[in-house]
This record gives structure tokens, sequence and C-alpha cells, in this order.
């Protein structure tokens, strides 16, 4: 099957750790994932600045690393990522920011991202909320 | 054929980003030409009222953005009820034209779209 994964929630949400464990489990079961698109505070996933105390979980880090693994498409609604300051090298030179946070294997792009992966997969799977 | 898209839009105008983010999926949505549905619920049935002034929190004003779902061809525009009536709220307070779903008729609305996204 086709999923479509879109997390509207920050990274120490558990609604990302459940959507992270859902799409490796997706992955481990043969499954397709046409795009994970990052929504609301779900940008924060993006994020190469998440400092978490060692024993506890790095979510953010987790998808960046899964992504990067399976050449995931990861998508970061960039309107979403600019008000909550998750830029990545080209935005933070664009608004004329001192620092770019985004990590690379990311993409910033529109909300058209997420109406494509809809269109192109069998099921949206949305985890958001706590 | 294209896939269809309900989305419920459950926030308060003035809480968070949350009612307008939900705008914003789904006027792109309209933008593509693609079907796309809002139902609002709960306290996103605030979203609609009239007469509201959300200068005075400083805050821009999502109702007309609100007005704008016509002009993007989002035409199936639906509110909760119950939700309506537990704000005391009814369809003369409300600033769009949405039809009121009734609690046993939700089900079937959901059944009718392919996907459903909640904010």
């Amino acid at each position: 099957m086709k999923f479509a994964i879109a997390v509207f929630s920050p990274p120490y949400a558990p609604a990302t750790r459940r959507a992270l464990r859902f799409t490796e489990a997706a992955l481990a079961a043969g499954h397709e994932i046409v795009r994970v698109f990052f929504y609301g505070e779900g940008v924060h996933n993006a994020s190469a600045n998440l400092v978490v105390p060692q024993d506890e979980q790095n979510i953010g880090a987790q998808w960046q690393a899964l992504i990067q693994a399976h050449a995931l498409d990861g998508v970061v609604c960039i309107a979403a990522a600019l008000r909550r300051g998750v830029l990545n090298t080209e935005e933070a030179t664009r608004w004329a920011r001192p620092a770019a946070n985004a990590v690379a294997t990311l993409e910033l792009s529109g909300l058209g991202q997420l109406h494509e992966a809809v269109q192109g997969a069998d099921r949206l799977m949305c985890f958001g909320g706590d | 054929m294209a896939r269809s898209l309900l989305m419920v839009s459950r926030r308060a105008p003035w809480s968070g980003l949350g009612a307008r983010e939900a705008l914003d999926i789904v006027l792109a949505g309209g933008a593509y030409e693609l079907p796309v549905a809002m139902l609002f619920m709960d306290d996103g049935v605030l979203q609609l009222v009239k007469g509201q002034a959300p200068q005075l929190l400083e805050q821009k004003n999502l109702g007309a953005n609100l007005q704008a779902l016509p002009l993007f061809g989002i035409e199936a525009l639906f509110v909760c009820g119950a939700s309506l009536a537990e704000r005391g709220l009814s369809a003369e307070h409300l600033a769009l034209d949405a039809r009121i779903m009734q609690a046993s008729d939700l089900a079937m609305l959901f059944n009718q779209y392919n996907e459903v996204i909640t904010l």
C-alpha cells in the first residue's frame, strides 16, 4: 500500500513518536511511503538544533535519520516553518536571518506538496494532537 | 478522478494558528481545483460567528479569508449543529453560508470523502 504521512505535532509529542513508529513499521512490512509532510508544530521536527537529554528519545533526529536512510521524500511546509523560525540556508539568506537550522534532508515547500501526496497515495495517515 | 478531502477545523480563531493553518490547506486544495470540503466543529464553529473584532487581540481577521472559500471553488462547507448548540449559536449568528449537520449525519459525511484531516 502507498501511504502519505502528515505530522502536525512537535518532536516531543507522543503523536509524533507514533507517526515515526508507524512509518518504520510500514516500511518494514514492505509498504511505500510516498511522502512525509510536516505541518503546523510538526515543522520543528526539521530542526537540526534539537538537544534532548541522553536518556530520552530524540524523535526529531530519528525522523531525520529515517528519511535519510530510506531516501524518503520529506517535505516541510515553508509557510508554517518560517513562522516558527525553522529556516534552511536559502530562506535564512532570503530573509536576512543570522542562522539556518533546518536539516538539508528535508525540503521546504508549499502546501501543494501535501495535496499531491494525498493524490498519489492510497491512504493518508495524519498524526496530530497529543 | 481526483481523491477528495474533508478538512475538519476544530480550533477557535483566536487560539493560535490552528484555524488559519486548517484554512490554508483548504484554500491550497481549491487553488489546485481538488475536491476539498470543510467541516467546522467543536470550537471551530466560532470561526464563523459574525461581528468579530480580532484587531482588539492584535490579530488579522480570519473571516476575510473564510469569505474567499467560494472564490477558490470550495462550496462544500459544513458546520456541526451540536457544536453550535453547545455554544448557544444558530444559523443566524454565522457569517458564512455553511450547511448545518446533525450529529447523526456526520458519519455519513466522513464516509463521503477519501481522506479526512482534523486540525
